[in-house]
């Protein structure tokens, strides 16, 4: 088991290492110079332009920036963004809010989704089933940022049971009703995985075996229907927080959450390189280390599957 | 020639087999094949009819735009901000004075040609290296596996955001699905390696090795053509999934160019009038869920007809 976590972590090395690489290409591949753009219509003597550059390693080779900022991440210095303030500190402030609402995100569809798919599951065929499959093909196709402004309008505007933007701290409470927009899609897919997995054990021998031999229905469905049932829906987890934190670019901007996605996407649209390789950078690794984790918790769900060698 | 009646036998013995009974066992039925047994098993359900049914109208509006909403729809006249429809203009007309009805006709082109154009360059890309990867393996296998991952690693619309910001030659159809293709291959290429590598060890590819085919003639004749059925099911549903992509990034403002008609794009501007007029933003958003739906449950109908135990469930 080590020796298999060992190894994997070895692997995300140089996967780590081509996504920077590919996005810090990408990211100072912008058109624009980002230090005319701190500057108005007076642009500044050419020497202060110069020791911007040498100050930001923007005068070196791209290969070269990349490396220099390499060496910062490892000694912990994320660099500055252009106006001067460290990327660290903007990732301090931003992070904890987006994980926030990939907690309350992630909670809520595999929490509901999980209930909402195994019920019906059981119940093939029946309304409810029915009515679980449309409303999930309905989130699905229907994209985040309409259900959205549609939540934001019905439960902010129209009826006021909500506040429509979430104030700059982001409290629990306040991103509830953005954490379920986030999660919509996630939701329905979740929702989709459980029933089908649910329906197509139903019918296995180890649960005819273990009805036969007097087991109570709800440990039948628990430990034997449930836990077998899982095993694709956690995969399915794990590659979601990469969407989660796609979604949250286009939550965010709804909602107005100063979180990860909306730095980001400002970012990019304001051509702050350093920010931008930053953040995702972060997101890499965090998506990498999730799907590690799926990887192992597999082992703790299926007994049969292990990694000793 | 010595008698070896005493010994076990694993093959019916060809002296006690007569030959009439070979030849009486009909075979001038078309031999059944998997995409044969498929299609019956679609052809049989009425779900399959309604989406195809919407996807040629969809493709209709998409190929045929002007014979629904004639260009004489499509000056924009500020006064007419935010009208009630009327005669003729059965949707109203948006912030902008532009008729709605025409904006939602004519969006139809951009979402479908971005998710058909995507899909394809994902599919071909991803099922070649895909193909190659499993088949060959070694250090071909291991380098374009890791060259997948890196793509994988990078979250797809982030990654999308940054290209479509930095992309030289403009912003067109054409490049936003190139750039959601460049994202989504390693997930093609992924399924169809594990299902070469499944149908590389059957029994009819050792049955060819021992004929002496060659190595490229079987990836072709025999590998692939039996491990292109889960890539075709996640063709289709990702074809839903590049049209909202596309609706998404143009939502953003970071799709299409701002001469183009996208519903992304339309959602996005409805939005700011959501409080006066929230109808405007439900055309552009019905039209996409319903395209968008079409898709998906295409997919997954032909996912179910190729899976044999999901037909027998049934």
């Amino acid at each position: 088991m080590l020796w298999y976590i060992g190894r994997r972590l070895l692997q995300l090395i140089p996967v780590f290492f081509g996504a920077t690489l590919l996005i810090y290409l990408m990211v100072f591949a912008m058109p624009g110079d980002p230090i005319a753009a701190l500057y108005g219509d007076r642009p500044p003597a050419p020497e202060v332009i110069e020791q911007i550059r040498q100050q930001y390693n923007l005068d070196k080779p791209v290969i070269v920036q990349y490396v220099l900022w390499l060496g910062g991440l490892f000694t912990g210095d994320l660099g500055t963004t252009y106006s001067g303030r460290p990327v660290a500190e903007e990732l301090a402030r931003a992070f904890p809010i987006t994980a926030r609402l990939a907690v309350l995100a992630l909670l809520f569809e595999s929490v509901v989704g999980i209930a909402v798919g195994l019920v019906a599951g059981l119940r093939k065929g029946k309304v409810f089933d029915t009515a679980a499959l449309v409303i999930s093909l309905l989130l699905i196709s229907i994209p985040t940022f309409v259900i959205g402004f549609v939540l934001q309008y019905l439960l902010g505007i129209k009826w006021g049971i909500t506040r429509t933007t979430v104030s700059p701290e982001a409290p629990w409470g306040e991103l509830i009703v953005p954490a379920i927009v986030l999660a919509s899609v996630s939701f329905a897919n979740i929702l989709r995985l459980t029933r089908a997995s649910v329906a197509e054990n139903m019918g296995a021998d180890f649960v005819r075996t273990a009805t036969a031999k007097g087991l109570k229905r709800g440990r039948v469905i628990r430990v034997h229907i449930l836990r077998n049932s899982l095993i694709p829906v956690v995969t399915y987890l794990g590659t979601d927080l990469g969407s989660l934190m796609v979604g949250a670019v286009v939550t965010e901007g709804i909602f107005n959450i100063a979180g990860v996605g909306g730095t980001v996407y400002q970012a990019v649209v304001k051509g702050e390189g350093p920010t931008v390789v930053a953040f995702v950078a972060v997101m890499v690794i965090i998506f990498m280390l999730a799907n590690l984790l799926v990887d192992l918790l597999y082992a703790v769900l299926d007994p049969r599957i292990r990694y000793a060698k | 020639m010595p008698s070896n009646r005493n010994i076990e036998r694993y093959v019916a013995p060809f002296e006690e087999t007569p030959v009439a009974a070979v030849d009486a066992v009909n075979t001038s039925q078309k031999a059944s094949s998997v995409w044969g047994d498929a299609w019956k098993d679609m052809r049989g359900r009425w779900l399959t009819w309604v989406c195809l049914a919407l996807i040629v109208v969809i493709a209709f509006v998409a190929i045929f735009p002007d014979l629904l909403a004639p260009s004489s729809l499509k000056s924009c006249r500020i006064l007419n901000s935010v009208e009630p429809p009327e005669a003729g203009h059965p949707f109203g007309f948006d912030v902008q004075g532009c008729d709605v009805y025409y904006r939602v006709i004519h969006g139809a082109r951009a979402s479908v040609t971005v998710g058909l154009l995507a899909t394809i360059m994902a599919t071909v890309v991803g099922a070649i290296i895909g193909a190659v990867a499993g088949y060959y393996g070694g250090w071909l296998d291991s380098i374009v596996s890791r060259l997948g991952d890196i793509f994988f690693a990078i979250p797809s619309v982030l990654g999308a955001i940054v290209v479509m910001t930095v992309i030289p030659w403009g912003r067109n159809e054409v490049t936003l699905a190139l750039t959601l293709a460049v994202f989504g291959w390693p997930q093609v290429a992924r399924i169809m390696r594990g299902a070469v590598l499944t149908a590389k060890n059957a029994d009819y590819v050792t049955a060819s090795i021992a004929l002496g085919v060659s190595r490229g003639k079987i990836l072709l004749k025999h590998v692939v053509p039996n491990a292109l059925a889960p890539v075709i099911v996640i063709a289709t549903v990702s074809l839903g999934t590049y049209i909202v992509a596309e609706a998404t990034l143009s939502f953003l403002g970071i799709g299409l160019g701002d001469s183009a008609i996208s519903w992304g794009h339309d959602i996005s501007t409805a939005q700011e009038a959501i409080r006066t007029t929230p109808m405007l933003m439900v055309y552009p958003s019905a039209a996409l869920a319903i395209t968008v739906l079409a898709f998906l449950l295409l997919g997954d109908i032909v996912r179910d007809a190729l899976d044999p135990k999901a037909r027998a469930r049934r």
